[in-house]
């Protein structure tokens, strides 16, 4: 049970780092109406910029400086590419980010090679931050929920009370409308692309000690955040949180269980074949998000929280 | 002089399959035209769903793999000649078809995308999670010589050596490409055509554009099926690497340099593009598949219509209807500057598997 509340912990901060990107994603489909298949890829960027600004400059800086960099480049990517693309119609777009994913991913092993790097945890993040009946929490997780948490409190904020944010959310919906009343429509797209790639990037930055830097890291995350924005629904901002949030504590709650699926399954009073029951859910956890998919979408074929309104 | 226009592309499909191991009787020639074949075959069927439907699917290779591994494991049981083998593959294929193409094609666009993602990853998952589907990391292996005997035995061929196994691998090629051309005729699939170009007047006219997906859907994994045995009797071995998403990316990939729009713009694509998939077989591969690919693509706005006036005229129940094949000609040029945007990518991808190629040596 202890160690129970320290999970759950492990998967919200998880889970918050997942919403970075689907937050991410989640803006840039909104508003362009196409999935930025490159997404990953820019997270990945960040993980690698990051990397190369921490051993100058420190952790600090690149906290800044990587989602910068790597925010101009998707601001070029729309602005060069994807503005060319658009009048085609949204499969080309997205035909073109999937090229940018296979290119972006070349690039990192060509400037930083195929080894993993890893990232150091800052001196002040490293240790347990507190303890819970034995069981510990790290200090660093605590600091990814605390930068996960503000970063979702300015997007509300912005969102919701500035006036860029007023623009944003027009041209989201009525970019004619926003046009004709004297704004710059795809100037607003560039910005919203490049806030996006900058989160992923931020991700980036801040995951990288968790986990390792090595050029699959963009396969690996990359298609539970697609999951995610699927299951939570093609352009929900809070469907997004929500399925982040369920991915991240299911997936980190079923690679600390103990129980095999044998256990599981004689619940409901069946038996399986002893090879398959002594599969433990540890073992079954990269499945977990395709199967809550597949279930989700059996069920609401638009997601959790997506709206009824692309055609058949 | 139409039809013997119409006529060019097959004639050099076939001369393709069949000329060079008369001429030049090399092993490696064998494995590449037999992978080349395999992956015209993958290629065609991946083109129902992207060029004829307007589906991009991100979880093609799934239906190839199950189909192969469904197809390997009848084989071992002794129920099948090898002969038929494809067939079974292409019907286990059709059956996965059925089964995630229920959850897939209620929606379309980006979302279809996104699932059949998350559904190939599914299946990636769990060939490496669950006991005794792929049998780990060996696979599934077949002796191609060890079939009850049907046709061959008339022939006397045992399938065995590599050359009889790859006759029967063009054999089936061929008879898998007529039958999706003459697919790609029926008004099914023109029905198809109207759903990708308006689903909600599609809807008026009483063809419901999700049920024509999930029929499309199950055809095309009933082809890819077909393809995954064909690379299963090539290499006599199926793995977790076939359902893999970089199979999946190596079909998009040659489907959208050779082109969706006509009817062999992906058999070009898999020409060019089975070296780059094909590892170690081929050392020239690298600089070979990047400068076709470069060159094809660079001309793309030139050649992309001359491509599909070449292209389209086998299926030349197409020119009756000039405006279906006006929006068929819009869809190449609006597939372009995706092209262009993929020639640095495919040479990237190109260098990388030549690389890839040496160090396996």
């Amino acid at each position: 049970m202890q160690s129970f509340v320290i999970n759950l912990l492990n998967g919200l901060s998880y889970g918050l780092l997942l919403f970075m990107l689907s937050a991410g994603l989640t803006l840039i489909f909104s508003m362009l109406g196409v999935l930025n298949f490159a997404h990953a890829s820019f997270y990945m960027l960040g993980a690698y910029v990051g990397f190369s600004v921490a051993a100058r400059v420190g952790f600090w800086s690149e906290l800044v400086i990587a989602p910068l960099v790597v925010g101009l480049l998707g601001a070029a990517l729309e602005r060069w590419l994807l503005r060319r693309v658009r009048r085609h119609g949204h499969l080309p777009e997205l035909l073109l980010t999937v090229g940018a994913a296979y290119l972006l991913g070349e690039l990192v092993k060509l400037g930083w090679g195929l080894s993993p790097l890893s990232a150091p945890i800052p001196a002040v993040l490293d240790g347990p931050l507190f303890s819970l009946y034995g069981a510990t929490f790290a200090r660093y997780r605590a600091f990814m929920m605390a930068v996960s948490l503000a970063m979702l409190a300015v997007l509300v904020a912005v969102l919701r009370v500035s006036k860029t944010g007023l623009i944003v959310r027009a041209a989201l919906t009525h970019p004619q409308a926003v046009e004709a009343l004297g704004h710059n429509v795809p100037r607003v797209f560039t910005g919203v692309f490049a806030a996006g790639t900058a989160l992923a990037a931020l991700a980036g930055v801040i995951g990288a000690p968790l986990f390792v830097i090595e050029p699959a890291m963009a396969e690996s995350l990359g298609s539970i955040v697609f999951v995610v924005v699927v299951i939570g629904g093609l352009g929900s901002l809070s469907g997004a949180l929500l399925a982040s949030l369920l991915v991240g504590c299911v997936q980190t709650l079923a690679v600390a269980s103990d129980v095999s699926l044998g256990d599981l399954v004689s619940i409901a009073g069946a038996v399986l074949p002893p090879e398959w029951g002594a599969l433990t859910l540890a073992q079954l956890a990269p499945l977990l998000p395709y199967l809550l998919l597949v279930t989700v979408l059996a069920f609401r074929p638009h997601g959790l929280l997506g709206r009824r309104d692309d055609h058949a | 002089m139409r039809k013997r226009r119409s006529l060019a592309p097959w004639c050099a499909l076939i001369a393709f399959l069949a000329v060079p191991p008369f001429v030049w009787p090399h092993s490696w020639l064998l494995a590449y035209l037999a992978q080349s074949a395999t992956m015209i075959v993958f290629a065609l069927s991946y083109n129902l769903l992207l060029g004829e439907t307007g589906l991009l699917s991100f979880g093609h290779a799934a239906y190839a793999g199950l189909g192969a591994l469904i197809a390997a494991r009848v084989f071992n049981a002794g129920g099948m000649p090898l002969v038929v083998l494809p067939l079974v593959g292409g019907i286990g294929g059709a059956l996965c078809g059925v089964l995630f193409g229920f959850i897939a094609t209620r929606r379309s666009g980006t979302a279809f995308a996104m699932i059949t993602l998350g559904l190939g990853e599914l299946v990636v998952a769990a060939a490496w999670t669950l006991p005794g589907w792929f049998g780990g990391d060996a696979g599934v292996a077949i002796d191609r010589a060890s079939g009850p005997r049907f046709v061959s035995s008339i022939a006397g061929w045992s399938f065995g050596p590599a050359r009889e196994a790859y006759a029967l691998i063009a054999l089936w090629c061929v008879v898998a490409t007529v039958a999706m051309c003459a697919l790609s005729r029926t008004p099914f699939m023109r029905v198809a055509n109207a759903v990708r170009d308006n689903p909600v007047r599609a809807a008026a006219i009483g063809c419901y554009p999700s049920r024509v997906r999930y029929g499309v859907v199950v055809l095309s994994a009933f082809f890819a099926g077909i393809a995954g045995t064909l690379g299963l009797i090539n290499l006599e071995l199926v793995s977790t690497e076939s359902v893999g998403m970089m199979r999946s990316g190596a079909v998009l990939i040659a489907t959208v340099i050779g082109g969706t729009s006509a009817f062999f713009g992906p058999v070009a694509g898999a020409v060019v593009g089975s070296p780059v998939s094909a590892r170690g077989t081929l050392r020239v591969s690298r600089s070979m598949a990047g400068g076709v690919a470069g060159g094809l693509i660079c001309g793309a706005r030139r050649g992309c219509c001359c491509g599909s006036r070449l292209s389209c005229s086998p299926c030349n129940g197409l020119t009756r209807r000039s405006s279906a094949r006006m929006r068929a000609r819009r869809w190449v040029r609006s597939l372009e500057p995706a092209a262009v945007g993929w020639m640095p990518v495919a040479r990237l991808c190109c260098r990388r598997c030549g690389l890839r190629c040496c160090s396996a040596h």
